[in-house]
């Protein structure tokens, strides 16, 4: 809290002063931060011996690659990582059976975000390992005949919402199994698992504001969905999911789920508030620019906009103090263009000019006006850098070209 | 001279550009996230950006990628009498490594003669940028225009 206040007086200040377009806005983010004296971080020329010179962090706009704790998140978890330390699996003592309740509030507290019965919801690692329990281990159930349908219900690249009640009805008429990876919809829009008739469900803690390394999966019980399990050992989540259940991750997860049941509806205001901020600023400032993804089946915290005549990485590389994405995270040590884009027929120049902005729960309209800003002014000055925007104004047209490798 | 040089100048700097062996960028080595200090200063501090005058008989121009690749490089460079470099601009469609081993040519072959810039290898450019392995092919690109252009015939 302190650090970002002084941030804005910085910021506001680099902002105010008459500059040369080569001030670095990053420079003026360089505050010292006193050690013995937490209450002030003004900068100052008085430096001690104390002095801690830190550099601040950039701004966080990545939300769909993960999320910060929620400090209610932190306060529910934290008995459990210090005092409250039993195995929920120990049966004979009272370190067990504390931790078991808390075990199962957690559970509870999981399903009633999505409409589920307790009994339903199994812990895993994250939606990866529930992902990969719904979608391999269902073609080794028992009927040979099987299918499965597997969709997201709302893509992390491009923020589309899937139609998954539609879906569900389709899947249940015809008898075939219905699971959806969940990570980024969970707590964010509304989902009940019996009205949208979803017989498999992936969540993820860390992208609602819980810890990492928790997740859990959600499976049918009327009518029964037999999975196999993945991992064997001593039986424990119903035999479904062995290894001890780690108490401080499912208490974090049951917490994060409940604070988003309370303020979903406060948090969906909020973040499309801030996100039609964001992509009005930039689309009256900017010409050619395309926002990735179906505008009316779209959930607002993922905005995902291509600059043309703009590569994205570069523009990540100037807005070095924001920390955002170009393409999903999962891709991002490679340079292949997503996948994603290239699926909805997006142009591979575009795909390759496309910049991922994240609003969540935290995101300050100062965080998006600073972004929006910075944005503006890069953009501008990486197309002055670009044969091909020199190119469209001397009226070339850019697809009539014979480009000369790929 | 002037005529020969102009179109000599023109074949080269586009034979260069097809010359270049694209690496295909999948390694999964360092992220190319973390920008060094020096990548990112060309950006800030951008050397010869801009353009000559295409249609002048000592400029140069070659244009090496694609944008469907996420690369276009477009190079000029402006010839004396006497085979010297005496003016280079560029202008690029890509990373930050692209744009700094781009802004980083045009310094190194500016004043030198035709011999002495024939000798830039791209190895010495990402050696002076730091770029990680993966951002290798950015580098050998930008040499291309330089070197046809360069060639006697």
């Amino acid at each position: 809290m302190l650090l970002r206040t002084a941030w804005r007086r910085a910021a506001a200040a680099v902002r105010a002063a008459p500059g040369p377009r080569s001030e670095a806005p990053a420079r003026g983010l360089r505050l010292r931060v006193v050690d013995n004296a937490p209450q002030s971080a003004v900068p100052s020329d008085t430096a001690t011996a104390l002095e801690v010179e830190s550099v601040l962090r950039p701004l966080y706009m990545d939300v769909q690659a993960t999320t910060p704790l929620d400090p209610r998140v932190l306060d529910a978890m934290l008995p459990y990582l210090v005092n409250y330390y039993g195995n929920p699996h120990s049966r004979t003592h009272a370190y067990g059976w504390e931790s078991e309740a808390a075990m199962e509030r957690a559970r509870q507290q999981v399903a009633s975000l999505i409409g589920a019965d307790p009994r339903e919801i199994i812990f895993t690692s994250g939606a990866t390992e529930s992902n990969n329990i719904a979608v391999k281990e269902l073609e080794a159930a028992i009927q040979p005949d099987t299918s499965l349908v597997s969709v997201m219900t709302v893509n992390n690249e491009i923020g589309v919402k899937q139609p998954i009640a539609e879906i569900g009805q389709i899947c249940s008429s015809r008898r075939v199994y219905f699971h959806t990876d969940a990570a980024q919809a969970v707590g964010k829009i509304p989902l009940d698992v019996n009205d949208m008739k979803i017989d498999l469900m992936s969540i993820s803690g860390h992208k609602i504001y819980g810890p990492k390394g928790v997740g859990a999966i959600y499976i049918r019980r009327r009518p029964r969905v037999r999975v196999e399990a993945l991992q064997s050992g001593g039986g424990q989540e119903r035999g479904m999911r062995s290894g001890t259940v780690p108490t401080p991750l499912v208490v974090g997860l049951g917490a994060a789920c409940e604070v988003a049941q309370q303020e979903m509806e406060y948090d969906h205001k909020w973040i499309s508030k801030l996100a039609e901020r964001l992509t009005k600023k930039i689309m009256n400032s900017l010409p050619d620019v395309v926002m990735n993804g179906d505008p009316e089946h779209h959930y607002p915290g993922c905005i995902n906009l291509s600059f043309a005549y703009v590569e994205g990485e570069s523009l990540l590389m100037a807005l070095k103090d924001v920390a955002l994405s170009s393409g999903s995270a999962c891709t991002s040590a490679s340079l292949e263009p997503s996948y994603v884009l290239r699926a909805i027929g997006t142009d591979e120049d575009l795909a390759h000019s496309s910049i991922r902005f994240g609003i969540g729960r935290f995101t300050t309209e100062e965080e998006v006006d600073y972004t929006v800003e910075k944005c503006i002014h890069h953009v501008k000055r990486l197309r002055e850098m670009s044969p091909l925007w020199e190119m469209v104004q001397d009226g070339i047209d850019l697809k009539s070209i014979k480009w000369t490798q790929h | 001279m002037a005529a020969a040089g102009a179109g000599r100048l023109r074949r080269a700097a586009s034979a260069l550009l097809l010359r270049s062996p694209r690496v295909p960028a999948r390694e999964l080595s360092a992220p190319a996230r973390l920008y060094h200090k020096k990548v990112v200063d060309h950006y800030e501090n951008p050397r010869n950006v801009g353009s000559l005058d295409k249609t002048s008989k000592n400029v140069g121009t070659g244009l090496v990628g694609a944008p469907a690749c996420g690369d276009v490089m477009k190079l000029q460079i402006q010839v004396d009498e006497q085979g010297k470099i005496v003016d280079a601009r560029f202008k690029t469609f890509g990373c930050g490594s692209a744009i700094a081993s781009s802004s980083l040519a045009t310094e190194w072959v500016k004043g030198k003669t035709v011999e002495e810039a024939l000798t830039i290898k791209n190895t010495d450019i990402a050696k002076e940028l730091c770029l990680p392995p993966v951002k290798l092919h950015c580098s050998k690109s930008v040499l291309f225009p330089v070197k046809v252009k360069l060639l006697p015939r």
